[in-house]
């Protein structure tokens, strides 16, 4: 074969498969993050909605105090606030039916309780008596997800499973804007679309990854922005309104029950605590910022929506308020009592049934355990 | 009485045969991974299950790793019985998070409610000539994970056996696959395949009195040459496949070790912080007192994987081992 043969004839444009496949303008995120609350669209919100929502709120920032007062007592190892983030926590629990699934990352027990879970329950891993303190199937959350990210490919493979037996699940993953930053957000996401799986993404924006803030994390026009490029629509919205979140999150959530694919939701919100007890937040932001962002609350707007409405007078505040401190009063107490633990309980789920190995090492920490009680260990 | 004829069969074949079995008598089967559907995956194991089972049974993944086996979980959590490929050892380590923080610890975590049987098929070990990253011998990252199994197989035979246990266990298993031995024929019925296996159960290769070589997966070839060849040296080895690296069968090993007096482990693998330290560990710990001489190593060089034309010299070959069994202080019997 001669050189001039090898070489193939002359076409200046590439093939077809080279072509844009996908017009990205539907898929593009709004400009500014979609608001209800403080809208005329406001007016448009079911009354049993909006009642129901504040409900859950203030029993929501209730919960978040008293976690934190746990911890300071040292009743739990360490919390993560998601105080100023209730909204999302919340109706991120809402949106989804009985058969939905819910994956959480480390941050959002919240979610996890305002889906039905007991708060004792949702909290296990961060007393730390055991790592998931509740069967996953039974409610249909998955265990809560310390390293970040990982839980979203789960999201997309179970949704995908269910998919492919026909059932009607929607999986709705949760993490934050650092989250976004690893891997496992990409591959998700980017399997999620090609499988055309009914997930749903939740990005709480919070602002900061521990101490590091948004800009220094991405240079992305924004993060629901990151959706086009993995084909799927992304859309924007004010994480502290809560009929907002619910609205986006509803539609997310139908659009994939009825077959057409993933949603990234960026939801716009604040950390007003820090990172956890654990953390110092003045190293790394200002007062003024904060309290930008407190006059933003999420309760507050939605109080005010209700108020004008007259859809809740001081009567329904209090009442809810009330509901709030029972739910505290009663994770107080049991959070106040001692956890009873059986260290024996370490091997008895390694493996479905213990290896020779671990049967050794079992029966030597009973050895441990029987000189310990009888006061003879050396 | 009528003789089956036995037809040879290599190690692939066998591995495919036992995927499209399990994934025939339990439809929660399901492989994924790279180039697994339309091609049947680099090395032709999952050849024709595409077209027999559909691509929602047999799939081709983007190409992520972390994500195969990211989602696989996912799946498994919904009831299914995943069979994920990685195509190389090296093109695994992606995955290594995923099945760090979540496969081997989801049963643990959540107190039984949620195992996964997940089955990590890991194609490993050199001798292919393959280049930079396609000949890592990965186990010891894998038994130093607990929750997991780890599980390879040495023989035709034993390939299907073990694919079948390992995809019926309710456990997750890493099932190394050592890529040399792909092509190694045996006779093997496909139409009376081998028995299922229980993971954890080491075999005597080769019955021996001199000394025992323990060993498994691309070595064990190896070492029954050795032995052989030993023969004339006047030694008789006693070869033991450990089939299983997690469990460990210390039965096994140690009557034979008990018996012979003297143990030799080999693998491809680096010595330093790999399975011989382990294994020779655990043998002295058990059969001191029936030791003539210190349990010895060979062992890959604690050296990246080398590149093709160099990859002779790193893999423990006869010669190496017929070394280390004469410094098995033989004449400490004089």
């Amino acid at each position: 074969m001669t050189v001039m043969e090898q070489r193939g004839a002359y076409r200046p444009t590439p093939p077809p498969a080279w072509q844009p496949r996908t017009d990205p303008a539907p898929l593009l995120p709004d400009a500014v993050p979609y608001r209800v609350l403080g809208t005329e669209a406001a007016a448009q919100a079911d009354p049993g909605l909006l009642r129901r929502l504040y409900a859950q709120l203030v029993s929501g920032r209730r919960y978040n105090a008293q976690a934190t007062a746990l911890t300071k007592q040292g009743r739990l190892a360490v919390y993560p606030s998601t105080t100023g983030q209730e909204a999302c926590e919340v109706a991120a629990a809402l949106v989804l039916q009985e058969q939905d699934w819910l994956f959480p990352s480390y941050r959002d027990t919240l979610a996890a309780v305002a889906r039905g879970l007991d708060p004792v329950q949702a909290l296990t891993l961060l007393r730390g008596d055991w790592h998931t303190g509740y069967d996953p199937r039974e409610h249909r959350i998955a265990p809560l997800s310390t390293p970040l990210a990982t839980q979203l490919p789960h999201a997309v493979g179970l949704a995908h499973a269910a998919r492919l037996k026909g059932d009607d699940v929607v999986a709705l993953a949760m993490v934050g804007d650092g989250g976004t930053s690893e891997g496992d957000f990409h591959e998700a996401l980017n399997f999620a679309a090609v499988w055309q799986a009914p997930v749903v993404f939740l990005v709480q924006n919070n602002g900061f990854a521990i101490s590091v803030p948004l800009a220094k994390q991405t240079a992305a026009p924004s993060l629901a922005h990151k959706a086009v490029g993995y084909g799927m629509p992304g859309r924007l919205v004010d994480g502290n309104d809560a009929v907002a979140v619910h609205e986006v999150l509803s539609e997310a959530v139908r659009h994939a029950r009825e077959g057409g694919g993933p949603t990234l939701v960026e939801a716009i919100t604040y950390r007003i605590e820090a990172h956890t007890n654990a953390d110092d937040a003045t190293r790394y932001r200002g007062d003024s910022e904060v309290e930008a962002w407190r006059a933003h609350d999420p309760i507050a707007l939605l109080e005010h929506e209700l108020t004008e409405r007259g859809l809740i007078d001081e009567a329904g505040i209090q009442a809810a308020r009330d509901a709030a401190e029972a739910m505290a009063a009663e994770l107080r107490a049991h959070m106040n009592q001692d956890p009873v633990l059986d260290p024996m309980d370490l091997f008895a789920d390694v493996y479905a049934e213990p290896t020779p190995q671990l049967r050794e090492q079992r029966d030597q920490l009973a050895a441990e355990l029987a000189a310990e009680r009888e006061g003879t260990h050396s | 009485m009528t003789t089956v004829a036995l037809k040879p069969a290599t190690m692939a074949q066998a591995l495919t045969r036992a995927l499209r079995d399990a994934m025939t008598a339990d439809p929660t089967v399901h492989v994924m991974g790279e180039d697994v559907g339309t091609l049947g995956g680099v090395f032709r194991v999952t050849d024709g299950l595409a077209k027999e089972f559909g691509e929602d049974r047999c799939t081709d993944t983007p190409l992520a790793e972390a994500g195969i086996l990211g989602t696989a979980v996912g799946m498994a959590m919904y009831g299914l019985r995943p069979v994920v490929e990685m195509q190389f050892d090296a093109f695994a380590y992606p995955a290594f998070e995923q099945l760090i923080s979540h496969v081997s610890r989801m049963r643990n975590r959540t107190r039984g409610a949620m195992p996964l049987p997940i089955t990590v098929r890991v194609p490993y070990g050199g001798g292919i000539g393959g280049v930079e990253h396609h000949s890592d011998s990965s186990e010891a990252y894998y038994m130093a994970t607990p929750g997991l199994h780890v599980v390879t197989p040495a023989t035709v035979a034993d390939a299907y056996g073990l694919l079948r246990a390992s995809i019926a266990s309710d456990d997750p298993v890493v099932f190394l696959e050592p890529k040399r031995l792909y092509w190694s024929k045996d006779t093997w019925n496909p139409d009376e395949p081998s028995p299922v296996e229980p993971i954890g159960r080491a075999v005597v290769r080769r019955p021996g009195s001199s000394a025992t070589l323990i060993t498994y997966g691309p070595s064990l070839p190896v070492c029954l040459e050795a032995a052989e060849a030993a023969r004339t040296e006047g030694w008789d080895l006693e070869v033991v496949d450990l089939r299983s690296l997690v469990p460990f069968d210390d039965e096994t090993v140690c009557a034979s070790v008990r018996r012979t007096g003297r143990a030799l482990v080999v693998h491809e693998s680096g010595g330093y912080g790999g399975p011989g330290g382990e294994i020779a560990a655990r043998v002295t710990e058990r059969c001191f007192h029936h030791l003539e001489a210190p349990v010895l190593r060979v062992a890959g060089f604690d050296i990246p994987y080398p590149p093709p034309m160099l990859e002779r010299h790193h893999l423990p070959g006869v010669d190496r081992i017929l070394d280390a069994v004469g410094r098995l202080q033989w004449e400490a019997e004089n």
